[in-house]
């Protein structure tokens, strides 16, 4: 049954000419290329200074004393800021008005909640001068017990999870569906902490003039960092600038102002000058979020015939001890596979960490390498095929709501990946493989899976009498590539080539284009460009269908369509009028509109939005020594409209090598005394390098989806992680016979288990 | 005390008075010279973002004092393009979308234009891999990056008019 | 990082008068020293860069038909130089399998002997490390230490030696050239390193003051040339540390194994070089399990210094398969990702 909603027929992409659909190469890509792009550190105002942090070495306890006086004696130290000459703020950094309000350290206090807490700010004339300040503060502590590991905490259930989701929930009877089971699996998971890392570190460059206050730092979501700055300082937010016209990576860590954004600006405030304040990168393990570790525990109900009877998953997982974030492990139960019985639910425990934070694809990558490893492990359980497996349990409807999906073009992904990876005659058994070097070769899979989110965005459209567009929105471009794809659905809504228009994003003086966060700002803010599009065609519309003089008179607004520069009457081409001509004869220099965008809450209602796809992964071990390594991915996306197949792509390869990441890399390690984390650095905090992953392949799905948006956008960010992790978990067991249960695998798990020599 | 060094510096010959012995060669690059393509990711040597080449050679410039660069040919992404004409190197990577973010693309492309330079790849995909892993990139456009190298060189390869890898495979 | 005068000598007699002074330190490439600066680790009061001194900069064949290495050779130069790459094949594996080639660039041969440790708590300068600061404890011990020592530890200094470039070098029996203020002296590398014992803050033999300006490779060395390979277990497939590397040298003869030499990476604060397992070596007939009794003769003094136990087994494969790699003869060319378990590999179908 459809719903009779409020739909799009004319969607932008249907027009001809269109930019949308097109591979184009990034708009960005020569500033990139020649090192013009300007990041936030690259921002040098006259007369600036250089702050430096100093961090906290404890994870508890307070600083009982700074040597101000030998950084101040360092030549060069200009200002030493600490809790006794901070400037003051109008609001006190640990309230918290609503869930995503998170608390700051801006040296309120003397106190220590995590390591790497920022403890003082030194200020100087050159980089190295404060550097070196921050160094000689050499802090004392008086320390307490830091709460490290979940051994020792005590557990409790989060008054929510994610975004506001209840902390369990489910539908069926999950004891009765385990107890009717032919087939039983269970097994828990433990996933680690990990960091962002982008490869960016936070950076501020902060200026005051009088009350107004200009600051370039990487922000995903400009408006939201601008009014929690303006209320940190008491300001209307219109005397705050934010400029991020690049983000060097973000992948949640920049959604929202971080501490030491803040401190930088309060440097400035200080000293009176302006201050350019950039993380070291071992400070960026603490202050600016972190992927929360999770131990999972999942019981599966299996049939005779292969399906499932129930399906349990429950998640602890940890949040700092000041503040909420709950990482929803489980929730990635609730969309993938039909169950008449789904029960999921966390736990937390408080460590004396920073707090945990969205990172890309929060909740739903920790729990599909779980989901995903504990269906391979009844597939296996039932002698199945771990695709056949996964299509017996196919979800024709979303499994815990029972609501229909807007589209779901699952099955063509499972069809054409599996295809171009040659999964058919895989042998069901482990360590059944190996290639002509002898090592051992797996093959896993895993689906993926991310939620179609939007948010609120607006944007404005003007139309110029020279013929040109401009579209403005506070888009943030972390790499995922809105100055091109945002560009491009605003040259279609302008009815315009995209040759002529300009598109201003990046700031925080441009209408709010939301946060480029969910895998959702493409679809959001490309939605408020469409309909500020069309909202400006509309005027422009009405000026020539009521002009006697213009061949379009009479046409009324229904009866024009825009098309690169040009108003053209439906139903008889012959007759249109450039854009130029049409404002030209109204003396207007130019015109302009706005538009806006939200879901619609009806639709969401009704139907279930998510992106699908699925992911093949082949490994290969050494069969005595135990290295892995990723030897080919495969991995097929349906996402709704592609605005920019080629950016997409990427989009999804990147989220892939992530998954492969968190299966084999990522981990920090915290000393299990002190809490501080031993790997706070690149060279062993192993991200992958580019000789990890000498073959990855996305291919895109066609999929038509009229509920999402008008533009059928779903999001491509963050599903690539989902799905690929749980892939190469499973095709390590496929290749030693060890199913990994801790991640990142471990030689030593290996060797443990009997999978290798 | 200070330090007179002489660097050429993307082909212009600069004097530079250092203050401070401590100075990196890219803190004086983004700080002191306002050629601020070159990125720090690490600061420590860890994830290849600040590349350059230093007399033909790519190195971390991180973990260079500029002092000891006195009278060193310096070559940073601003350097790399001839006007308005993008380096093969360069052209390449947008082609192949070796990018996402851009944070690291300088050094990834410094360091690309360096590996072509030292000939130890060939047109092996997987030499070209291993010798591009100093360069981290968290939006993962390996794939992308490892295109762009091939293609680059195949570009100026044939600009030089000689096949010189006849014998590479 | 802390201020400090920089003093640029030009010739090798000011170099080691100008580190006379207690607190200076010696700049070459900077790879390991600037880093260790940049933590706080090291903080010397003056640098003596030594990299215009064009005398360290030669590789040159000696009378003796030992091959002299100066000390300031780029790693990236010595492992591309052909002549040197056929003649120590294991060397130049083992310089390509470390860092990164920015890092190999710039670091210089002298440079790399003188690395230290990677130990996460001598690097954390709020923890305790005997090695940084004598008497201070060793937070290792009982600290994070899946990636210490299994050989030659002591409760004082669990810390392990990075690099990879030593490994085979002390498996050829290289010697380390050393210039000081009372001249010249040689000390073989596996006597350069030192233990840590009570005193793991003497890392080397090196008096303060002392430079190396060469490693020599004696002729009998390049007797090993067609069966010498090094190979390094990682936990990413490039630009990572050894959790356990070998390097492994053969003369096979007659069907005899005549000369043999081993050494392993990764489990000691120091090169380790296996002498019992060599001399079981010494006529027996190449193969696996000839293999197997010299590798658990290199691991029989091993213990776990805390949560490495696995590193035992794991080194023992390693030296296992390193021999079995070493027999099977140098590889024509450098594969493509060298040291690595991968390294003969990509591409190749599975053939089930």
């Amino acid at each position: 049954m459809t719903p009779d909603l409020n739909l799009s027929h004319t969607p932008a992409h249907r027009r001809q000419g269109s930019s949308i659909g097109q591979p184009m190469t990034r708009r960005d890509g020569i500033l990139k290329v020649t090192g013009a792009a300007t990041y936030a550190a690259d921002n040098h105002p006259p007369d600036m200074l250089y702050a430096v942090l100093a961090v906290a070495a404890i994870a508890r306890g307070r600083v009982a004393s700074l040597d101000v006086a030998a950084a101040l004696a360092h030549r060069g130290v200009v200002e030493v800021m600490t809790p006794a000459n901070r400037p003051a703020l109008a609001l006190d950094p640990d309230a918290k008005f609503h869930p995503f309000m998170f608390r700051l350290d801006l040296l309120q206090n003397d106190g220590v909640r995590y390591p790497n807490q920022p403890i003082a700010v030194v200020i100087a004339e050159t980089l190295e001068a404060a550097t070196e300040g921050a160094a000689l503060l050499a802090p004392r502590y008086e320390t307490e017990t830091a709460r490290v590991g979940f051994e020792d905490a005590e557990t409790f259930v989060p008054g929510g999870v994610g975004v506001g989701n209840p902390a369990s929930q489910q539908k069926g009877d999950v004891k009765a569906g385990l107890a009717a089971a032919a087939t039983r699996v269970e097994a828990r998971y433990e996933t680690p902490p990990q960091y962002h890392n982008a490869m960016e570190p936070h950076a501020i460059v902060a200026s005051w003039d009088g009350d107004s206050l200009t600051v370039d730092t990487p922000s995903q979501g400009l408006a939201i960092a601008q009014g929690r700055i303006a209320g940190l300082f008491g300001l209307s937010p219109d005397k705050v600038h934010v400029r991020s016209p690049f983000l060097g990576g973000g992948f949640g860590s920049k959604g929202l102002v971080s501490g030491p954004q803040v401190l930088g600006i309060l440097a400035a405030r200080l000293v009176g000058r302006p201050v350019k304040l950039v993380l070291r990168r071992e400070q960026m393990y603490g202050p600016v979020g972190h992927r929360a570790p999770t131990r999972q525990t999942l019981r599966l109900g299996i049939d005779s015939e292969g399906r499932l009877t129930a399906l349990d998953h429950h998640a602890l997982t940890a949040s700092s001890t000041f503040d909420d974030f709950f990482e929803p492990a489980a929730d990635a139960s609730h969309t993938l596979y039909a169950s008449p019985a789904i029960a999921t639910a966390h736990e937390a425990v408080r460590l004396d960490t920073g707090t945990p934070l969205f990172m890309r694809a929060p909740g739903e990558a920790t729990g599909s390498i779980a989901l995903e490893s504990a269906v391979d492990e009844a597939a296996w359980a039932c002698g199945r095929d771990p695709l056949d497996f996964r299509l017996a349990n196919y979800a024709e409807v979303e499994p815990m709501t029972g609501k229909p999906f807007s589209s779901k073009a699952l099955r063509e992904c499972y069809a054409e990946a599996a295809a171009r990876f040659g999964w058919s005659g895989r042998p069901l058994a482990p360590r059944a493989m190996r290639d002509t070097a002898g090592l051992l070769t797996g093959w896993g899979m895993g689906t993926a899976t991310f939620p179609a989110l939007m948010f609120q965005a607006e944007a404005r459209a003007v139309l110029k009498s020279d013929g040109r567009g401009l579209m403005e929105t506070s888009a943030a471009d972390m790499g995922q590539g809105a100055w091109t794809a945002l560009a491009q659905i605003a040259a279609d809504g302008l009815g315009l080539d995209i040759g002529q228009l300009e598109f201003r994003a990046g700031s925080s003086d441009l209408p709010d284009a939301g946060i480029a966060g969910g895998s959702g700002h493409t679809a959001t803010a490309g939605m408020a460009i469409h309909n500020a599009g069309a909202a400006v065609i509309a005027r422009l519309a009405d000026i020539a269908t009521a002009d006697a003089a213009s061949p379009l008179y009479g046409a009324g607004n229904e009866g024009v369509v825009a098309r690169s520069g040009r108003l053209y009457r439906r139903g008889d081409e012959s007759r249109s009028e450039s854009y130029t001509e049409i404002l030209g004869r109204a003396g207007l220099s130019e015109i302009e509109a706005r538009g806006t965008s939200a879901a619609d809450q009806d639709t969401r209602e009704a139907y279930a939005m998510h992106a699908h796809g699925a992911v093949f992964a082949e490994v290969k071990v050494d069969p005595d020594l135990g290295q892995v390594r990723v030897t080919r991915l495969v991995g097929a996306f349906a996402a709704g409209r592609v605005i920019n197949p080629r950016l997409v792509r990427s989009q999804y390869l990147g989220g892939m090598i992530w998954g492969a990441s968190f299966a084999l890399h990522e981990e920090a390690l915290a000393d299990h005394r002190t809490g501080r984390i031993q790997n706070a650095n690149l060279a062993e905090y192993h991200v992958p390098v580019n000789a990890d992953v000498p073959s990855v392949e996305a291919l895109l799905v066609h999929e038509d989806d009229p509920y999402v948006n008008a533009l059928g956008i779903k999001g491509v960010g963050e599903i690539g992680i989902t799905g690929t992790a749980g892939a190469v978990a499973n095709a390590v067991w496929h290749a030693t016979g060890v199913r990994p249960r801790r991640f990142p695998v471990r030689i030593e798990d290996l060797l443990a288990g009997g999978g290798l020599g | 005390m200070s330090l007179s060094i002489s660097l050429t510096i993307n082909g212009e010959q600069r004097d530079v008075e250092l203050d401070d012995p401590r100075v990196t060669l890219l803190d004086l690059l983004r700080e002191r010279l306002d050629l601020t393509g070159t990125k720090k990711g690490c600061d420590r040597g860890q994830c290849g973002a600040c590349t350059v080449l230093v007399d033909g050679r790519r190195v971390n410039s991180c973990l260079a004092l500029a002092a000891s660069q006195d009278g060193a040919e310096i070559l940073t992404i601003e350097g790399l393009a001839q006007g308005e004409t993008l380096h093969p190197v360069q052209a390449a990577f947008i082609a192949h979308d070796g990018f996402q973010c851009g944070f690291c693309t300088p050094g990834q492309i410094m360091s690309a234009v360096g590996l072509i330079g030292e000939g130890q790849a060939g047109d092996d995909p997987e030499r070209i891999r291993e010798a591009m892993s100093g360069n981290l990139c968290r939006c993962a456009a390996y794939g992308g990056i490892v295109e762009a190298v091939l293609e680059a060189q195949r570009t100026i390869a044939a600009g030089n008019g000689a096949d010189t890898r006849r014998d590479a495979a | 990082m802390n201020r400090f005068d920089y003093v640029r000598p030009t010739s090798l007699a000011e170099a080691v008068a100008a580190a006379a002074m207690p607190g200076a330190a010696y700049l070459a490439g900077g790879t390991n020293l600037l880093d260790l600066m940049k933590g706080g680790v090291a903080r010397p009061e003056r640098l003596v860069d030594i990299t215009r001194l064009p005398e360290l900069n030669r590789v040159e064949r000696l009378d003796d038909g030992s091959l002299r290495v100066g000390a300031l050779v780029r790693n990236a130069d010595l492992a591309h130089d052909q002549a040197f790459a056929a003649t120590y094949p294991a060397v130049a594996e083992a310089l390509l399998s470390g860092a990164s080639a920015q890092l190999r660039n710039a670091a210089t041969v002298g440079g790399n002997i003188m690395q230290r440790t990677r130990c996460s708590y001598f690097y954390d300068t709020a923890s305790a490390c005997n090695r940084r600061e004598l008497g201070s404890g060793c937070d290792a011990l009982a600290g994070e230490n899946r990636h210490h020592a299994v050989l030659g530890w002591s409760p004082a200094c669990i810390a392990t030696h990075p690099s990879d470039f030593c490994v085979p070098l002390v498996a050829l029996d290289a010697v380390v050239e050393i210039e000081g203020s009372k001249g010249r002296r040689h000390v073989t590398l596996e006597e350069f390193h030192r233990l840590p014992g009570e005193a793991p803050q003497r890392e080397t033999v090196l008096e303060p003051g002392e430079l190396v300006v060469a490693v020599r490779l004696p002729a009998e060395a390049s007797a090993f040339a067609s069966h010498a390979r090094y190979l390094k277990l990682r936990e990413r497939t490039s630009y990572a540390f050894a959790v356990v590397s070998a390097a492994a040298a053969l003369v096979v003869e007659g069907g005899r194994i005549r000369q043999a030499r081993l050494a392993l990476g990764g489990v000691a604060a120091k090169p380790w070089r296996a002498r019992a397992a060599e001399a079981a070596l010494l006529g027996a007939e190449p193969g696996e399990a000839a293999y197997a009794g010299a590798a658990a003769l290199a691991l029989a003094e091993a213990k776990p210094s805390g949560d490495n136990g696995f590193k035992i087994e794991l080194a023992r494969r390693v030296a296992v398969r390193a021999l079995s790699l070493a027999e099977a003869g140098t590889p024509a060319r450098l594969p493509a990702l060298p040291a690595s378990v991968f390294a003969s590999t990509t591409g190749a179908r599975h053939d089930a």
